[in-house]
């Protein structure tokens, strides 16, 4: 029911109310996990990048092991950060728009709870040495069972509520729907099957779907969810086009999931089996470009509200980058591309683009336009929020600017014979001014977390300035 | 069809992600289900064990202490421990395991990676690896000395100016000529990666440790 989220809920008496139907206590405790894991997460890549320009202060202490670092970096982005936001997002989105709650308090406390364990055990395994040797997937074996089963009651938990809507189901949802079931396959898929089923080459198949499904299976459709719910709620008008919606949601469901392999291009996989992936993904490109055309064509009309609105400008700036990630996935991805870039820095730039680039704005954005709604109170400082975005954007922009040349140089050192050590010390001002994209990108977060802080001091507003789902002029 | 729960959750989530798995995996899984997959005893080849007693006398006391005799079985244990500490240190993250045929790479390293290289239990999962900062490795083995291995785990920039991998002290016992259980089974592990290759440098002429003591 797409109507519900225009409505004023509450002072419509035949809809429930707002307060009846999200737990923003929930909301804001997912995100407060969230933000915990992505300060973790940035440290690790911090430490990372001290110890590539051999500045790292912390060398030779087993715990603090960059090679360890980095997997907790990754891991703490998608399973702490970018899940966490996501669900808090969630318990947000998807009772107003079935206007129905979800299946249980009691199940959501407890899936806050066991993932929040579940995230920490993966980085205290990974710390300790026991990671599984999969990309994306390094949580420790023995946790896998548990977080998948995690993942199913999540799935359970929100499939109740959509379940239960009654007539034709928006876009968003059947991005949130294919996403719980893809979620829960990938993870199953990615994490048992190369360990226990298919070893080497097949199973090394499988490992890059498992990569690939991550982002495009888990990430992709619950941020576009989220885009298609919060854009139009935001703009206060619907989107542009409903066909061009289920060309993107159909078209991503259908390429995405044969790309995986691109990660494995001139591997002794099958090299039929490369072409299909590498066709795929050029073809999910096409898509990509539907979805974004929608959402241009969206804010048609009402393009000042990128400059005046920070919510809908985090957003925006999140699919322009989304369109550069995909048009360089559709070139990088041929094998042309891939002779020279493949293993280089220039992969870093775009895995940093993708998840925190496009995602981690995204729901930067979701999260400046919820706080005040949770908190019931305006931001405490307008200022931080744009320091927030600019620091955040322009970090991001120069760190994918600064690896992708990275990538190109050294792909230029290897192919050209040159002794190894003169691509690493090639690399060193490229690692430099990488160290300093990301201390751009602490400090962004530094504000929002001080923001935060001064705001939640604030104490509450009267409730009748801030009812839920009006717009808050604070975020204008 | 296409905005209905069934149609999406059916077509859409099980259907399309079956499909893709079917496609991407079961058809390599099937094309070499006749490739035998080796245990690690199985890849324990003349090239390894001429290293792994060249570790046994080396580090002596260490060697003795944590795997006894140079046998099959007990580098066949220390392959094993070597693989988890590859993949527990993240080494996989900065080292790749394959050599592909474009970019000048087999005259770096030797021979394009082949489907049967990776067909035993230690790539389970598959080493592949997405990033370089340091080299390939699949062709490591017989490269260097293990007194060269060792100094390099143990401080990287001693023999290699401006590298910047991270120090493995932990292997040790406090000095390079010290190796713990953990690092014997790494300076093993990196031995082995493409010990197993015609073109494996230097030791062509093996033999074992005991036919050369029973020489007089």
């Amino acid at each position: 029911m797409i109507a519900g989220s225009f409505e004023k809920e509450g002072g419509d008496g035949d809809l429930p109310r707002h307060e009846d139907l999200v737990d923003e206590r929930l909301v804001r405790w997912h995100f407060l996990a969230a933000l915990t894991f992505l300060a973790v997460s940035l440290l690790g890549g911090l430490l990372m990048a001290l110890q590539l320009i051999h500045w790292n202060p912390l060398r030779g202490i087993e715990l603090l092991s960059p090679g360890r670092w980095r997997m907790v970096h990754t891991n703490a982005i998608a399973y702490g950060f970018l899940a966490n936001a996501f669900l808090g997002a969630l318990y947000w989105a998807v009772p107003r728009l079935t206007l129905k709650p979800v299946q249980s308090p009691a199940l959501s406390y407890f899936i806050y709870f066991a993932w929040q364990a579940v995230v920490l055990a993966t980085a205290v395994g990974i710390l300790l040495g026991q990671a599984q040797g999969v990309e994306w997937g390094e949580t420790p074996v023995w946790i896998d069972p548990v977080a998948l089963l995690g993942l199913l009651l999540v799935a359970v938990n929100f499939m109740t509520p959509i379940a239960r809507a009654k007539g034709p189901l928006y876009v968003t949802l059947w991005y949130f729907m294919a996403a719980f079931v893809w979620t829960f396959l990938t993870y199953a898929m990615g994490n048992f099957v190369p360990q226990y089923v298919a070893a080497g080459t097949s199973g090394g198949a499988v490992a890059g779907l498992f990569i690939h499904d991550l982002v495009g299976l888990f990430v992709t459709p619950l941020g576009w969810g989220l885009m298609y719910y919060f854009v139009p709620v935001i703009l206060r008008k619907p989107i542009w086009s409903h066909g061009l919606s289920l060309v993107g949601f159909w078209g991503l469901a259908f390429f995405y999931p044969l790309n995986g392999i691109h990660h494995f291009l001139y591997t002794p996989i099958p090299m039929f089996l490369q072409y299909g992936a590498v066709i795929a993904t050029v073809a999910v490109e096409m898509v990509v470009t539907t979805v974004i055309i929608n959402f241009f064509a969206t804010i048609w009309g009402s393009g000042r509200q990128v400059v005046t609105n920070l919510p809908i400008r985090w957003f925006y700036t999140g699919m322009v980058l989304y369109f550069v990630t995909c048009l360089q996935c559709a070139l990088q991805v041929t094998l042309t591309f891939q002779a020279l870039i493949h293993f280089t820095d220039w992969v870093v730039g775009h895995a940093h683009l993708v998840m925190f680039g496009v995602f981690s704005l995204w729901l930067f954005g979701v999260m400046t336009y919820l706080f005040p709604r949770l908190l019931k109170r305006e931001w405490y400082s307008q200022q931080l929020c744009e320091w927030h975005y600019w620091l955040s954007t322009a970090g991001i922009v120069l760190m994918f600017t600064d690896l992708t040349l990275a990538g190109i140089f050294q792909g230029y050192y290897w192919s050209s014979l040159q002794s190894w050590d003169v691509s690493v010390d090639g690399s060193q001002p490229f690692w430099i001014v990488r160290l300093f994209a990301g201390l751009g990108i602490i400090g962004g977060q530094l504000c929002f977390f001080y923001n935060i802080y001064r705001t939640y001091q604030l104490g509450p507003k009267p409730a009748a300035a801030t009812a839920s789902g009006e717009p808050i002029p604070a975020t204008t | 069809m296409f905005e209905s729960k069934a149609g999406v959750l059916l077509i859409g989530g099980l259907g399309f992600f079956a499909f893709a798995f079917v496609s991407n995996a079961v058809v390599p899984i099937l094309m070499y289900r006749d490739l035998p997959e080796q245990t690690a005893e199985e890849t324990v080849n003349a090239n390894l064990m001429y290293e792994f007693e060249d570790l046994s006398r080396r580090f002596p006391e260490a060697f003795e202490k944590h795997y006894g005799q140079p046998t099959k079985e007990n580098a066949a244990k220390a392959l094993r421990l070597g693989r988890d500490l590859y993949i527990g240190e993240g080494c996989w993250h900065c080292h790749s395991q394959f050599v592909r045929p474009v970019s000048n790479e087999s005259l770096r390293w030797g021979p394009v990676a082949k489907t049967e290289e990776y067909q035993n239990e230690l790539q389970r999962p598959v080493m592949f690896g997405t990033r370089r900062v340091g080299p390939d490795l699949s062709r490591e083995g017989g490269r260097r000395s293990n007194d060269w291995q060792a100094v390099h785990l143990f401080r990287p920039e001693t023999v290699s100016t401006g590298s910047p991998m991270p120090e493995y002290a932990w292997f040790f016992d406090g000095d390079p000529s010290k190796p713990s259980e953990r690092g014997l089974a790494v300076l093993t592990y990196i031995q082995w990666l493409g010990s197993w290759l015609e073109s494996y440098p230097y030791y062509e002429d093996y033999q074992p440790v005991e036919t050369m003591e029973a020489a007089p």
